[in-house]
């Protein structure tokens, strides 16, 4: 969907360039310089942003992963080992727990800060498309919770004698939950009216991705349940905890894979659009 | 760039522009604001190839005015044409057209200076070997080679702005619009920047418009300058010209040791006419008054009172406060 938008919006872009071309022609007016195009802008915005992310981010991941690793172990102690329901629920939900950390809420205070402080301005001053800026960040905070992600998968299977042959569903579940709570995480960023909203949002997002993902459905009354429901991560936290049981039902992890890919179009693109918005007073 | 090279005069034209900043209800711990109009009709034009200068006291419109021109602003009514092209219409194609340096860096904060430099040209529309070469290019033009691989946020306040700097000249642009370039820069520095500015102008026909709070340095880098004042552009010309404007009047500036010796007539009848800034006065006076004045303060019973004196030529300090005088607190003497 993004892709749609985006061959739109050079198309658009082209028929600018050509008409402002035709117009300089006319008038006398300056060429414009070429745009930046979508992927190599987007590569460059996410090679300095995981550069970035290295350098400020790290102790910030730590901390997302002793969370996890922590509530394991403190669940640990009510939860059986095996691979029951509940055990498979405090595993998936650990893991995509760190996601929920990084891209949700390190992300929209990373854009509500952007936008208060002015930062934007530097983006918006840049031939560069929205969708770039976006995904570019976007991505690299996703991929900045791969390990953190495969640390606490590990060592939950390990801890509740779960199936290790399971856990290369990571490779979907990071990039589609991380594009969805990304896209909330940025779109939250960025359409809050203060920065201390956008902080609050990240926070809330990832306390609810926290007491809703840890536990089973089957135990939760039903207005939780509805919430959890509306919760993108739940998705992710399903699909994992689905294959890590003995014969998980591959129609149902494509259906909650599904869900979370179309949840981050969603969210990725209202992330865009709030990004234009904030952009141009 | 071919573009730079044409029959019309005008790089840029503004012409009535008018943005107010709609009232704010107070909340908690912030007081209601008013409306501001924060440009009040502004009309100015910048021709190619010069180094246009913004000159004029804090909140008095300039930032809000190039923010306009650049595209990040939509004025309430007003045309801007940017090197032909009617920015009003077509916003976006400011970052076709223009490079700036915002007096932010928070986007670039936590990027080494090469990788700031270097994504910047990118995202200005380079190739990746190109933005390489032309960030390596700006960075050893302003000596920062040596901090390439230092994060911004872990700079001074100057290396920073010079770093900020430097990505704003990669990806070469006709128009360059800085907000204040050498804010918090030592002199080394500052001679840097207005050496790769004047370089760009020279060799590539660039315009620049410049930002700026610093009337010495406005002096020694402008073709001309706008005063602006309470959102107008009050005056418009070469910083000679706009000094010619205030007169022949002379800065006198006085600095008493602890209080000016009233008991001496001559002090006692200067006192009327200065602006007194704890125990600094300031005297705009014709030559002849201004001599008479130093004579009778260096000469006698006053001198050892005295702590030290300047009498100085006009300078567009002078011209800023003799025409943005209507404004609160600015000395108008």
């Amino acid at each position: 969907m993004a892709r749609t938008r985006q061959e739109t919006a050079e198309a658009v872009g082209a028929a600018e360039a050509a008409g402002a071309g035709e117009e300089a022609q006319e008038t006398g007016a300056a060429p414009l310089a070429p745009g930046a195009r979508l992927w190599p802008a987007l590569g460059a915005v996410y090679r300095a942003q995981l550069s970035r992310a290295r350098v400020a981010r790290i102790p910030l991941l730590f901390v997302a992963t002793f969370q996890s690793v922590g509530i394991m172990v403190l669940m640990r102690g009510v939860v059986d080992g095996g691979p029951g329901e509940e055990a498979r629920a405090v595993v998936a939900g650990s893991s995509v727990l760190v996601v929920a950390f990084v891209a949700l809420n390190l992300l929209a205070q990373y854009f509500g800060q952007l936008r208060a402080s002015g930062g934007l301005d530097h983006y918006a001053t840049l031939p560069v498309p929205p969708a770039a800026v976006v995904l570019g960040t976007a991505g690299a905070y996703a991929s900045f919770t791969v390990p953190g992600t495969a640390v606490t998968a590990v060592t939950g299977c390990l801890l509740y004698g779960l199936p290790l042959d399971g856990l290369w569903l990571l490779a979907a579940v990071v990039p589609l939950a991380g594009a969805a709570l990304a896209g909330l995480g940025a779109a939250l960023g960025l359409l809050a009216p203060r920065q201390e909203l956008a902080t609050l949002c990240g926070q809330l997002g990832m306390s609810a991705a926290l007491l809703l993902g840890v536990l089973p459905a089957g135990g939760l009354p039903e207005p939780v349940r509805l919430l959890r429901d509306l919760l993108p991560s739940t998705y992710g936290v399903e699909a994992l905890a689905a294959v890590l049981g003995p014969r998980p039902y591959w129609d149902r992890v494509a259906l909650d894979l599904g869900v979370c890919a179309a949840v981050g179009a969603v969210a990725l693109a209202a992330a865009a659009w709030a990004y234009r918005r904030a952009a141009v007073r | 760039m071919d573009g730079v090279e044409m029959p019309e005069p005008a790089a840029v034209r503004v012409h009535d522009l008018v943005k107010t900043y709609p009232a704010r209800r107070g909340r908690r711990g912030a007081p209601a604001t008013p409306a501001v109009r924060a440009s009040d009709g502004v009309s100015l034009t910048v021709r190619h190839g010069e180094v246009f200068g913004l000159l004029g006291p804090n909140g008095a419109g300039k930032t809000t005015l190039v923010r306009q021109l650049t595209g990040l602003l939509r004025p309430d009514s007003g045309r801007v044409d940017v090197l032909g092209h009617d920015l009003v219409r077509h916003p976006r194609r400011a970052a076709r057209l223009l490079a700036y340096l915002g007096q932010e860096s928070t986007a670039l904060d936590e990027l080494t200076v090469a990788l700031a430099a270097e994504t910047t040209g990118r995202l200005r529309g380079l190739d990746a070997a190109a933005a390489r070469r032309e960030s390596g290019e700006v960075l050893e033009e302003l000596g920062l080679g040596a901090i390439a691989s230092r994060p911004l946020k872990r700079l001074s306040g100057g290396q920073r702005r010079l770093a900020c700097v430097a990505a704003a000249l990669v990806g070469e642009r006709p128009l360059l619009v800085l907000d204040e370039p050498t804010a918090g820069m030592d002199p080394v520095a500052r001679r840097a920047v207005w050496a790769a500015v004047d370089r760009r102008r020279a060799e590539r026909g660039a315009t620049v418009i410049l930002v700026t709070h610093n009337v010495i340095e406005a002096e020694l880098v402008l073709d001309r300058v706008a005063v602006m004042d309470r959102g107008r552009a009050v005056a418009c010309g070469t910083p000679a010209g706009l000094k010619a404007m205030v007169g022949e009047d002379v800065r006198l500036e006085l600095v008493w040791r602890d209080r000016p010796p009233l008991e001496v007539p001559e002090v006692a009848a200067l006192r009327p006419d200065a602006a007194e800034t704890g125990r600094r006065w300031t005297l705009r006076l014709p030559p002849e008054e201004a001599r008479a004045a130093v004579a009778a303060v260096t000469g006698g019973p006053a001198f050892a009172a005295l702590d030290d004196f300047t009498l100085a030529m006009p300078s567009l300090e002078d011209v800023y406060l003799a025409l943005g005088g209507h404004t609160e607190g600015l000395v108008k003497v």
